[in-house]
C-alpha cells in the first residue's frame, strides 16, 4: 500500500471527481469531495514522511520502466508542495459546504465539486509526475476545470473573466507544449531525468534554446508574472469565493513549482544562466510586479480584486527569490510559496464569509462590519498583517529569509525596495481596516451576524497556522532548505 | 506554579485579556490586581535570569534581567499603576485594554535580550499606544494618531532594517552594546532616535500627545520615550554624538514651550527637554552620568506623569486646556493645584524634590568630563525648564487672572493617583538613597552637598525673580517670548533682526524645496488615483488582445535574447 502512495495521491481525486456526479443531493457531493480531499491529504502526509526517511521515491506507472513509461518522482520539493495543496484544498472544502449552498444555484453545486476535484487532481498530478508531457496533461486538467470553477460565479462578468483566462491559459499551455515538443525532437525522451541527462549534448542548438524561450513565457503566463498577470484579477474577483480561495492558495504556487522544476531539474541552473540573463529579467519583472500590483491593490474598491492584485505582488517576491540565484534565495521562494498559501487561503476564506453574510465584496459595503463580524474581521486583520510581514506571522519569516538572501548577495538597493514595498502592503491592508473598523455601519447591516461556525473554523485553522508557522519554523524552513539544497546539489553541478 | 522565569510582560498581557472580558468595577479590580501582582512578582526576580529560545537559526533571548532592565521594570509598574488608578473612572474598553497592552509592550522591550524581541515590542508599543490617541474620538485626534502611527511604524521598519544588516554583519542579534561602527548600527541608532525624539525627529510627540485623552497622555508620557532612552543606554552608551544631541534637545523645546498656549503641549515640549538630559547623560557614558540618565528617567516618569495628570484633571473638569482660557482655578481645585506644584517643583529640581537628586548627576558628569559648553547648555535648560514647566504650568492654570471658571476637585481616583505620584516625588527627593541603590552602578554620589544645593537654589531663585519682575512690568503676556537669566535678554532683540534675517532666507529656500517636493508627491498620487479609479486607464478590463500582445512581446524578447546567444548552432537536429 505504502509503495503505491505516489499514484494514489493523484488517482484518489481523479476517481472521486466523476463519482461526485452520481450523488443526487449536492450536500452529499460536497461531503464526498471533502472526504476525497482528506484522503489525498493523508496520503500526502505519508509521502512527506516517506521522503524524509527514505529520500526520493520513484514510482513507475503501470510497471513500465522509466524512459518508456511514465514515472512519478517524489522528492523534498514536491512532497512539501503536495502536502500544501492537499491540506489547503481540504480546509477550503470544509468552508465550501455552506458557502457554495449560498452562492451557487442548486443545480450547479454538484458540478462545482466535480470541477474542484478535477482541479485538485490536475494540481497534484503536476506536482507528482516526473514526465514532461504528463505535466502538460495535468496542467490542462487543472486549467480546464479552473475555467469551469470561475465561470460558475454568479456575476455575469465571471463568464468574460473565465473566457479571458481560458484564452490566456491556452496560449500558456500551448507554449509549454511547444517547448516540450521541441525538446522531444532533440532528445527523443519525455522523462525529466532523462531530459536532464541528454539535453547538455544539444543544449546550444537553436531548437532547445527556442524550447526554453517558449517554455519560460508559457509558464510565466500561468503563474501571472507581471506583465502577464492581467487575466488574474478579474478571474479571482468574479469566481465563487471558494474557488478563489482554492486557486489563490494553490494554483499559482504550482505554476511556480513548474518553473523551478524545469529551470533547476530539467535545464539546470547553470545552463539557464549561461544562455539568458534570467536573473536580471526576473529581478526587474519581480520588482516592477511588486510595486505595480501593490499600488493597484491600494486603489481597488473590491476586496477580492484588492487581494488578487496583492497575489500578483506576492508572486513578485517569489520570482525575486529565484532571481537571487542562490540556495538561500531559492529557499526563501519555497518558504514564501507555503506561507503565501496560508495567508491568501485565510484571507479569501474570510472574504467568502463576508460575501456569505452581506452578499457583496465591495469595500464600502463592508463599512462597520468590525462590530458585526468580529471574528471574521480579526482573521482578515491577522491575515493582512501576515501579508505585510509583521513578526509572529508567517509573512515575517518569508520576508526575513528573502532579505537575508538579498543581503548575502549584497543587493542593498533591492533590500530597501522590498522593505518599502511592505509599507505599500500596509497601506492596502490599512484601507480595509479603516472601512471595517472606523467607518460607521450602514443601516441595512443591522441583521448581519457573525459567520457560521462551519466557516469560522477553517478560517481560524488557517489564521492559527499563520501564527504557528510564524513561530515554529522547523517544518517549513527545514524542508525549504532541504529542497533548495537538493535542487542545487544534485542538478546545479551538472554542466 | 510560580516561577521567576515568567516574563515581566506576561501578567499585564493576561490582564489585558481579562480586561477585555470584564466590565465596570470588576475590571478596575482585575487590572489593579494584575499590576500589583506583576509588580510584586518583579520584586522577587533576581538579577541574571535569561530565557533563551532558538528561532530562525538565532538564539533569541526574550527575557533577560539585569540591573538596568530591573529599574525600568519597576518604574514602568509604578507608572502603569498610577495611570490605571487615574483612569479608573473611565468606561472605555478600548483605552483600558490598549493601556495594559502598551505597558506590557514597554516591559517586554526593557527585558528583551535580543533585537528581534525588541523589534516586536517596539511595534507593539506603536500599535497599542495609538488607540489612546484615537480614543478621544475626534477627527483631529484620528489624524494626529495616524501621523503618530506612521512615524512609529517607520521607526520600527528602520529598526528591522538595521537589525537585519547588523545580524548579517556580525551574526548576532544580541541587544547589547552596538555602537556606530557599521551601517546597521546607524540604522538602529536612527530608529531609537525617532522614538527618543531627537531634534527634527521630534514632531510626532508634540503633535500627538496633546491630542490623546486626558488619561491616555499619562500613559503615553511614561513609556515610549523612556523605552527609547533605555535602548540607547543599552546599545549606545558613551557615544559622543549623543552628548550634543541631548544638549540640543534640552534647549530647543524651551523656546517652543514658552510661546505655546496648549498647556499639555507645553508639557510635551518639556518632556523632550527632560529626555535631552537623559540622552546627554548616556552620551557622556561614565558610571555617574549613566546613573544620572537612568535615575532621571525614573523620576521623570513620575513627575511628568504627575504634571500630565494635573493638566488631565483640569481638562477633564473644565474641558479646556489653553493657558489663555484658564486661570484662577486654585479657588475651586486647591488640592489639584497643590499636587501640580509638587510636580512642578520636582521637574524644576528643587532641593528635596525628586528632580534634584537625578538631574544634578548628569550635570556633574558633564563638568567632570570637560564638556563645559554642554554644562552651560544644561544649566540654561534647567532654568528654562523651571520657567516653562515649573512656573508657567501652575501659574496659568491655577493662578494668573481669574477666568471665572468654577468647578470642583476631580474624582477621588484622580486625586489618589496624583497623591501617590506626589508622595513618590517628595520621598525620592528626601531619601535619594532608596533610588540610588537600584541604579546600575555604585558611585557613592551625594546630591546634598553645600555647593550643589546653593547653586541650584540660586538658579531657581533668580529664575523666579526674573519671572516675577517681568510679570510686574507687564512684559510677560502668555504669547510673548520667554526670558531666562542667561544672556537671553540680549539676544531677544538681536535674534529676530540679525540671525532672523539670515535664517529667513534659508527658510524660504527650504520651504520652496519642500513645497516643490510635496507638489511632486501630490502629482504622483493624483496620477495614480486617476489611473486606477473608475474610468481610469488601469481600472478598465483589458481586452484579451492586449494581453496577447504582451505575450508576443515577451516571447520575442526571450527568443531574441536566446537566439543571439553566441554558441547557438545553426543546424537543427544532431
Amino acid at each position: 500500500m505504502i509503495t503505491h502512495y505516489p499514484v494514489l495521491q493523484v488517482i484518489i481525486p481523479l476517481i472521486g471527481a466523476p463519482l461526485c456526479l452520481l450523488f443526487p443531493v449536492p450536500r452529499l457531493a460536497g461531503l464526498f469531495a471533502l472526504l476525497v480531499s482528506s484522503l489525498a491529504f493523508l496520503v500526502s502526509c505519508g509521502l512527506l514522511q516517506q521522503v524524509m526517511v527514505h529520500g526520493t521515491l520513484v514510482y513507475a506507472l503501470g510497471g513500465w520502466a522509466a524512459p518508456w513509461g511514465i514515472e512519478y518522482r517524489i522528492d523534498y520539493l514536491n512532497s512539501y508542495l503536495l502536502l500544501l495543496v492537499s491540506s489547503m484544498s481540504t480546509v477550503v472544502l470544509i468552508a465550501a459546504q455552506s458557502s457554495i449552498r449560498r452562492e451557487l444555484p442548486q443545480n450547479r453545486q454538484t458540478y462545482f465539486y466535480t470541477a474542484y476535484l478535477l482541479c485538485l487532481t490536475g494540481l497534484l498530478g503536476i506536482l507528482a509526475t516526473g514526465d514532461a508531457f504528463n505535466v502538460f496533461v495535468f496542467l490542462e486538467i487543472s486549467s480546464l476545470s479552473s475555467y469551469t470553477l470561475i465561470a460558475l460565479g454568479t456575476d455575469r462578468r465571471a463568464l468574460t473573466a473565465s473566457y479571458q483566462y481560458l484564452i490566456m491559459g491556452t496560449i500558456g499551455a500551448t507554449f509549454i507544449i511547444i517547448g516540450v515538443g521541441l525538446m522531444y525532437m532533440m532528445t527523443g525522451t519525455l522523462n525529466m531525468n532523462d531530459l536532464a541527462e541528454r539535453l547538455p549534448e544539444v543544449n546550444h542548438s537553436r531548437t532547445v534554446l527556442s524550447a526554453f524561450g517558449f517554455f519560460i513565457v508559457g509558464v510565466c503566463l500561468k503563474l501571472a508574472l507581471f506583465p502577464l498577470h492581467l487575466w488574474l484579477p478579474n478571474a479571482y474577483a468574479f469566481a465563487p469565493s471558494i474557488a478563489t480561495a482554492f486557486l489563490a492558495a494553490t494554483a499559482t504556487k504550482v505554476a511556480v513549482y513548474v518553473l523551478i522544476r524545469y529551470v533547476f531539474t530539467v535545464f539546470g541552473i547553470e545552463y539557464v544562466e549561461s544562455v539568458l540573463p534570467l536573473q536580471e529579467i526576473f529581478l526587474v519583472l519581480g520588482l516592477v510586479g511588486i510595486f505595480a500590483a501593490s499600488v493597484s491593490a491600494i486603489y481597488q474598491l473590491n476586496i477580492k480584486r484588492l487581494f488578487a492584485y496583492s497575489s500578483v505582488a506576492q508572486i513578485g517576491y517569489m520570482i525575486l527569490g529565484l532571481a537571487i540565484g542562490t540556495q538561500l534565495g531559492l529557499a526563501a521562494t519555497l518558504l514564501h510559496m507555503f506561507n503565501h498559501a496560508l495567508m491568501k487561503g485565510a484571507l479569501f476564506l474570510a472574504i467568502g464569509s463576508v460575501v456569505y453574510r452581506i452578499n457583496s465584496s465591495q469595500l464600502n459595503h463592508m463599512a462597520g462590519l468590525g462590530r458585526k463580524m468580529p471574528w471574521t474581521m480579526a482573521a482578515i486583520v491577522i491575515g493582512g498583517l501576515s501579508l505585510v510581514g509583521v513578526p509572529l506571522t508567517v509573512g515575517f519569516v518569508s520576508k526575513w529569509y528573502l532579505v537575508l538572501a538579498l543581503l548575502e548577495k549584497g543587493w542593498w538597493l533591492v533590500t530597501v525596495l522590498v522593505l518599502i514595498s511592505s509599507l505599500l502592503a500596509l497601506i492596502y491592508v490599512w484601507r480595509i481596516i479603516e472601512w471595517v473598523y472606523f467607518t460607521p455601519a450602514r443601516i441595512h447591516l443591522s441583521e448581519v451576524r457573525e459567520a457560521p461556525l462551519s466557516q469560522l473554523v477553517p478560517v481560524w485553522i488557517l489564521v492559527i497556522a499563520n501564527i504557528y508557522f510564524g513561530l515554529d519554523t522547523s517544518l517549513t524552513v527545514g524542508v525549504s532548505k532541504l529542497a533548495a539544497q537538493s535542487l542545487f546539489g544534485l542538478f546545479g553541478a551538472a554542466p | 506554579m510560580w516561577s521567576t522565569e515568567i516574563p515581566a510582560f506576561a501578567p499585564l498581557l493576561i490582564g489585558a485579556v481579562l480586561a477585555l472580558f470584564t466590565r465596570g468595577w470588576l475590571r478596575g479590580i482585575v487590572t489593579l490586581g494584575v499590576i500589583l501582582a506583576s509588580g510584586w512578582h518583579l520584586l522577587q526576580v533576581p538579577e541574571g535570569i535569561t530565557v533563551s529560545v532558538s528561532f530562525l537559526g538565532y538564539d533569541l533571548v526574550p527575557y533577560r534581567v539585569d540591573k538596568l532592565s530591573l529599574i525600568f521594570g519597576y518604574v514602568f509598574h509604578i507608572a502603569a499603576l498610577i495611570g490605571v488608578i487615574f483612569a479608573l473612572h473611565v468606561k472605555d474598553t478600548v483605552q483600558q485594554v490598549a493601556a495594559l497592552v502598551y505597558a506590557a509592550a514597554a516591559l517586554g522591550a526593557v527585558f528583551a535580550g535580543d533585537l528581534l524581541t525588541l523589534f516586536v515590542c517596539w511595534e507593539l508599543l506603536a500599535v497599542s499606544s495609538v488607540f489612546l490617541i484615537w480614543a478621544r474620538r475626534t477627527q483631529r485626534s484620528y489624524l494626529a494618531g495616524l501621523r503618530y502611527l506612521i512615524i512609529q511604524v517607520l521607526s520600527g521598519v528602520i529598526l528591522l532594517a538595521g537589525l537585519l544588516v547588523h545580524a548579517s554583519a556580525t551574526g548576532s542579534l544580541a541587544f547589547d552594546y552596538i555602537g556606530l561602527e557599521g551601517s546597521g548600527g546607524w540604522l538602529i541608532f536612527l530608529a531609537f532616535g525617532i522614538k527618543a525624539c531627537f531634534p527634527l525627529l521630534h514632531n510626532w510627540l508634540t503633535d500627538a500627545y496633546p491630542e490623546a485623552t486626558p488619561t491616555g497622555t499619562v500613559f503615553l508620557s511614561a513609556f515610549t520615550t523612556k523605552v527609547a532612552v533605555y535602548a540607547l543606554a543599552r546599545s549606545f552608551p558613551g557615544t559622543e554624538l549623543l552628548v550634543f544631541i541631548g544638549a540640543a534637545m534640552t534647549c530647543f523645546p524651551i523656546f517652543f514651550a514658552v510661546i505655546e498656549n496648549d498647556l499639555r503641549r507645553v508639557l510635551a515640549y518639556s518632556l523632550i527637554n527632560q529626555v535631552g538630559f537623559m540622552i546627554c547623560g548616556i552620551g557622556i557614558g561614565t558610571a555617574l552620568s549613566i546613573n544620572g540618565a537612568v535615575s532621571h528617567a525614573f523620576n521623570d516618569i513620575i513627575f511628568k506623569g504627575l504634571l500630565f495628570m494635573s493638566m488631565g484633571a483640569v481638562l477633564h473638569m473644565t474641558g479646556r486646556i489653553n493657558g489663555s482660557d484658564l486661570g484662577g482655578l486654585y479657588k475651586s481645585m486647591p488640592k489639584t493645584a497643590a499636587l501640580c506644584i509638587v510636580g512642578a517643583a520636582s521637574i524644576s529640581a528643587f532641593p528635596l524634590f525628586s528632580g534634584f537628586v537625578s538631574k544634578s548627576m548628569v550635570m556633574a558628569a558633564a563638568l567632570e568630563e570637560g564638556y563645559d559648553w554642554v554644562w552651560l547648555m544644561l544649566l540654561f535648560a534647567s532654568a528654562g525648564v523651571f520657567h516653562h514647566a515649573g512656573i508657567k504650568i501652575p501659574y496659568f492654570a491655577f493662578f494668573s487672572h481669574d477666568s471665572g471658571i468654577r468647578t470642583t476637585e476631580p474624582p477621588a481616583n484622580m486625586l489618589t493617583a496624583m497623591t501617590i505620584a506626589a508622595v513618590l516625588c517628595i520621598a525620592i527627593g528626601v531619601y535619594p538613597h532608596w533610588l540610588y541603590q537600584l541604579l546600575p552602578f555604585d558611585t557613592g554620589y551625594n546630591p546634598y552637598d553645600a555647593t550643589h544645593v546653593l547653586t541650584q537654589t540660586q538658579l531657581l531663585f533668580f529664575s523666579a525673580l526674573a519671572f516675577v519682575w517681568l510679570n510686574l512690568q507687564k512684559l510677560y503676556p502668555p504669547e510673548l517670548h520667554s526670558v531666562n537669566l542667561d544672556a537671553e535678554w540680549l539676544y531677544r532683540r538681536l535674534f529676530p533682526r540679525i540671525i532672523g534675517a539670515g535664517f529667513s532666507r534659508i527658510w524660504q529656500i527650504d520651504r520652496d524645496f519642500r513645497g516643490w517636493f510635496l507638489a511632486r508627491i501630490h502629482g504622483l498620487l493624483e496620477y495614480l488615483a486617476h489611473l486606477h479609479y473608475p474610468g481610469g486607464r488601469a481600472s478598465v478590463t483589458r481586452p484579451t488582445g492586449h494581453m496577447v500582445i504582451w505575450v508576443a512581446v515577451l516571447l520575442a524578447v526571450y527568443l531574441w535574447l536566446l537566439l543571439s546567444f553566441p554558441n547557438a548552432d545553426t543546424a537543427i537536429g544532431h
